[in-house]
C-alpha cells in the first residue's frame, strides 16, 4: 500500500456523504497546506472542530491579560498566537502599541529565567493551551517553586480535549469519525478515546501532521464507516486506531500526566461556541493558588452581531462560507467571531484557501 | 493545535539538553521524558514530549504496511 | 566614543563627523562639491524609487543596515530594468550610537555602493535622543533604456516564474539573532546586478522582476496576478528552500513562502526563453540555486500544487508571522 493508492481511492469515493471532524488546529492548517481537500471526493467532508484554544477563549480572558499588560510593573508573556485576538477593548497588539508591556515567549519556562533576573517586575504568563502544552506550564510551575520566583504568575485558559469531543459526541450526531489530535495524544494516550468510541460507536483515529498521515487517518475512518462493496451486514463496532505510533504511545506520556496533575486539577471552563463545559479547563492546584493571576470565572465574551454563526461553524454543523457573514462583513482584516480572528480557525482558513 | 517538530539531542545537562533541527540549535527542557543523546525528540513549546522511535522514512513505511493490515 | 546631541547641531562636532566618516567613505566628484543639492545630467526615462530601514540588529551574519540600504534600493530600480546610479543616504542616529560602529556600517554601504556601480550624491544627518539606534534612508535613480517596458502588468498565460534562490534566509537570519538561536544561516543580502544583468543583456523576454522582500514570495506573485489580471500557479517541490531555515521555520512554526529576503527575486519570462533564462541565472554568483517554479495561467489568484499532489490558494501574508505555537 502506499499513498498514491490511498489517493486514489479516496479521489474515487462514491458513497453516501461523510463527515469527519478534525480536533486541532494544527490539522486544519496541515490539511490546508497540503491541499488535502483537493485530494479526497467531494463526499468527504472535512470539518474542523473546536481544536483552536485561541479560538475558543472568551474575550474576558484577553480583557484580563490586557489589564496585566498595563499595570505597572506587570510583563505579560504570550505566544504569538493570542496577539491578534480582539477583547472588550482592543487585542494585545493593539495594547502593546500603546505601551502596554507584552512580550513574546517562545517557552513558558523563560518566564522562570526572566523573573530571577527581574526581581521588580511581575511576570504573567498568559497559559494557554491543551494538553500539549499543559506539562510546559507545569514544567514552569516547577521551577518557579524549585527556584523560589516568587514575582511570576499564570492567567490560565487551559483546557482539555476530551469534555469538548464528548459534548460533540452529544450534540451533533452528523459527524461520522474523528482525526484526533496528534500531539494532544502523546500526552493522553490514544487508549484515552476508547470510551467514546464505544459510548458512540464512531471512529477516532489518531494521526500525525505529514499529508500521508492525514490521507492515512482519513483512509482508515473511510474503511471503518464502509468496510467493503462486499456489503457484509452488520457493521464492525469502530474502533481507536493509533497511526502515530512514532510518537503517541496507547498510555500516553505518563510523566507529562503526572507532572500537569501535580499543579492543575480539572474545572468548569467556557468555550466559545460550546458554552460552559464542566471538568474541560486546568487551574492551579489550591496550594499554588499564589501563583494564579485570577484564572477562574473569566467566561464573559463579546457580544456578536445575532447573524454570526461562530458557535456552529466551531462545532461542524455548518462550513465557514454557509455563515451569512462570512467574507462579507466578517473577513480577516476585519474579523467578528473567533473563528476568523485567530489564522488557524476555520473561517481565517477557509477564507485564505478558497477565496478567488 | 499543537507545532511539534522532531529534532536530534546532542548533549544533555538534565533537566535542560541541547536539540539540534537541521543545524539551529535551541536548549529544551527534558524533563518529561527519558533521552538518550542521538535521540530524535519532539518538541513543543521548548519541552521535549516524546522520545520518537523511527527516523521519518521507517515511519512513513510502517504507517503504510500497518494501514494495509488495519483494512485487509 | 559615542553620537551625541552636537553632532547633529550642525557645528563643529557635525562637520568632524561628516568629513571623517561620510566624506571619506562616500567621496566622488558630486557629493565633493558639498552644495545644497546633487546637480546630475539625466537624459531620457529613469527609474526612481526610495526605501527605509531600521532592521535590528545593525549587524547580523551576512550583512549589516548599511549594506542592505543600499540592497534594497539597488534592487528596487534593478526590477523596473533600470541601470541604478546614483543614490542618496538620509541617517537618523540616535544618541549613545557607537561611531566606531556607524563608520563600519557607512564603510560597508561604501563598498556595497562600488561593487553596485552607484554613487553617494547626496545625504543628510539628523541626531535624536534614544539608545544608540540607526536608521536610513536611501533613494535611487536609475536610466531605463528606451524601448524597455518592464512591469508587473505585463505577464500572460504561458510566461514561466524564475526564482533566483534560496527563500527565507533574511528574515531567518534576523529573526535567529533576535531570540538568540544558535545556528549558521546568513542573510542573503546582495545587490541583483549580475543576475539582472545576465537576463537582459541576452536577449530574454522579461515581462516583471521582482525582489522576494517583505510579505515574502506569496505576497510578490499575488501582486503580479493582480497586475496582470491573471492566474498563478507554482510547484510546492520547486521552491529552494536551505534545510537550516526549513528547520528554523519549523520551530517557530513560520512559512518560507512568506519570509522575507534581501537577495532573491523572481523573472517572469516568455516561455520560449526560460530554459536559457535559468542557465543564465545559474552562472551569476547570486543565483547558483536558481529554479523554474511555476508558471502564468488564466484565470486568477495563485494557487500551489502541493508535494502530494493536491492544490492550494496562496493567499498574500496576512499579520507578522510571529512565531507561534498553535
Amino acid at each position: 500500500m502506499n499513498v498514491e493508492q490511498i489517493i486514489r481511492e479516496l479521489k474515487e469515493y462514491d458513497g453516501p456523504a461523510v463527515k469527519i471532524m478534525e480536533v486541532c488546529g494544527t490539522h486544519t492548517a496541515s490539511i490546508f497546506k497540503g491541499g488535502i481537500r483537493s485530494l479526497i471526493s467531494p463526499k468527504i467532508k472535512l470539518i474542523s472542530g473546536p481544536g483552536c484554544p485561541v479560538c475558543v477563549t472568551p474575550a474576558a480572558y484577553i480583557d484580563r491579560c490586557i489589564e496585566y499588560a498595563k499595570r505597572e510593573n506587570h510583563v505579560l508573556l504570550t505566544f504569538g498566537d493570542m496577539m491578534k485576538v480582539p477583547g472588550r477593548n482592543g487585542s494585545l497588539s493593539q495594547a502593546k502599541g500603546e505601551g502596554a508591556r507584552v512580550e513574546l515567549m517562545y517557552s513558558p519556562i523563560e518566564a522562570v529565567e526572566k523573573a530571577k533576573k527581574n526581581p521588580d517586575l511581575t511576570y504573567v504568563v498568559a497559559g494557554v493551551g491543551f494538553e500539549t502544552t499543559a506539562p510546559a506550564y507545569a514544567l514552569a510551575m516547577e521551577e518557579a517553586v524549585s527556584r523560589g520566583a516568587e514575582n511570576i504568575r499564570l492567567l490560565t485558559a487551559l483546557k482539555t480535549v476530551l469534555p469538548a469531543l464528548q459534548w460533540i459526541c452529544e450534540n451533533d450526531d452528523g459527524i461520522d469519525g474523528f482525526l484526533c489530535p496528534g500531539h494532544v495524544s502523546v500526552i493522553i494516550g490514544s487508549d484515552a478515546y476508547t470510551r467514546l468510541a464505544g459510548q458512540f460507536n464512531r471512529p477516532f483515529v489518531v494521526a500525525g501532521f505529514e499529508p500521508e498521515h492525514i490521507l492515512a487517518g482519513i483512509y482508515e475512518i473511510m474503511k471503518q464507516l464502509n468496510p467493503g462493496a462486499a456489503g457484509s451486514g452488520a457493521k464492525p463496532a469502530a474502533a481507536v486506531r493509533n497511526l502515530y505510533k512514532n510518537a503517541v504511545k496507547a498510555e500516553g506520556n505518563k510523566k507529562a500526566q503526572e507532572i500537569i496533575s501535580r499543579y492543575f486539577e480539572p474545572g468548569a471552563a467556557m468555550w466559545r461556541g460550546l458554552g460552559m463545559i464542566p471538568d474541560s479547563g486546568l487551574y492551579l492546584r489550591p496550594e499554588y493558588e499564589a501563583f494564579d493571576a485570577g484564572s477562574k470565572g473569566l467566561d464573559e465574551d463579546i457580544k456578536l452581531p445575532a447573524s454570526c454563526r461562530c458557535g456552529d461553524v466551531i462545532i461542524g454543523r455548518i462550513n465557514p462560507d454557509e455563515c451569512p457573514m462570512f467574507g462579507k462583513a466578517c473577513n480577516p482584516s476585519d474579523p467578528y467571531g473567533p473563528c476568523m480572528v485567530s489564522s488557524e480557525g476555520a473561517c481565517g482558513i477557509w477564507h485564505r484557501n478558497i477565496r478567488q | 493545535m499543537c507545532i511539534a517538530i522532531p529534532g536530534k539531542i546532542i548533549s544533555i545537562d538534565a533537566p535542560r539538553a541541547k536539540v539540534d533541527f537541521n543545524g539551529n540549535i535551541v536548549d529544551v527542557n527534558v524533563g518529561l521524558v527519558d533521552p538518550a543523546i542521538g535521540d530524535y525528540v519532539l518538541v513543543h513549546a521548548g519541552c521535549a514530549i516524546e522520545v520518537l522511535q523511527k527516523d521519518r522514512a521507517l515511519e512513513m513505511i510502517e504507517l503504510f504496511r500497518e494501514l494495509e493490515e488495519l483494512t485487509k | 566614543m559615542k553620537i551625541n546631541m552636537s553632532h547633529g547641531s550642525g557645528g563643529k562636532a557635525s562637520a568632524d563627523l561628516m568629513r571623517d566618516i561620510f566624506g571619506k567613505y562616500f567621496s566622488n566628484s558630486v557629493l565633493d562639491k558639498m552644495e545644497d543639492a546633487a546637480v546630475l545630467e539625466i537624459r531620457g526615462k529613469i527609474a526612481f524609487s526610495t526605501d527605509s530601514f531600521v532592521v535590528t540588529p545593525l549587524v547580523f551574519p551576512g550583512g549589516d543596515i548599511g549594506k542592505l540600504s543600499v540592497c534594497g534600493t539597488v534592487n528596487d530600480l534593478l526590477m523596473m530594468g533600470a541601470e541604478p546610479k546614483y543614490i542618496t543616504a538620509g541617517f537618523i542616529l540616535e544618541e549613545g550610537l557607537e561611531i566606531d560602529l556607524l563608520e563600519r556600517i557607512v564603510a560597508s554601504m561604501a563598498e556595497t555602493a562600488a561593487k553596485a556601480g552607484v554613487q553617494v550624491v547626496a545625504g543628510d544627518t539628523k541626531v535624536v535622543e534614544g539608545k544608540g539606534g540607526l536608521y536610513i534612508n536611501t533613494s535611487g535613480i536609475g536610466f531605463i533604456p528606451a524601448g524597455r517596458g518592464i512591469s508587473a502588468g505585463n505577464c500572460g498565460a504561458g510566461d514561466v516564474i524564475l526564482l533566483s534562490g534560496n527563500l527565507g534566509d533574511h528574515h531567518a537570519c534576523i529573526l535567529s539573532a533576535r531570540m538568540e538561536i544558535e545556528n549558521k544561516i546568513k542573510s542573503d543580502c546582495a545587490c541583483l546586478n549580475s543576475l539582472v544583468d545576465g537576463l537582459l543583456k541576452n536577449n530574454v523576454r522579461v515581462k516583471a522582476m521582482r525582489d522576494v522582500t517583505r510579505g515574502g514570495l506569496g505576497t510578490v506573485l499575488n501582486e503580479i496576478a493582480e497586475a496582470s489580471g491573471c492566474g498563478i500557479e507554482i510547484r510546492e517541490d520547486s521552491l529552494p528552500v536551505n534545510p537550516e531555515v526549513r528547520g528554523f521555520c519549523d520551530i517557530l512554526g513560520l512559512d518560507p513562502l512568506y519570509m522575507g529576503n534581501e537577495g532573491k527575486m523572481i523573472a517572469v519570462v516568455a516561455e520560449e526563453d526560460a530554459e536559457k533564462a535559468l542557465a543564465l541565472m545559474q552562472q551569476t554568483e547570486y543565483g547558483v540555486n536558481a529554479a523554474m517554479i511555476g508558471r502564468v495561467t488564466e484565470g486568477k489568484g495563485v494557487v500551489m500544487k502541493t508535494r502530494l499532489g493536491g492544490s492550494r490558494v496562496v493567499d498574500v501574508l496576512y499579520g507578522e508571522g510571529l512565531p507561534r505555537i498553535c
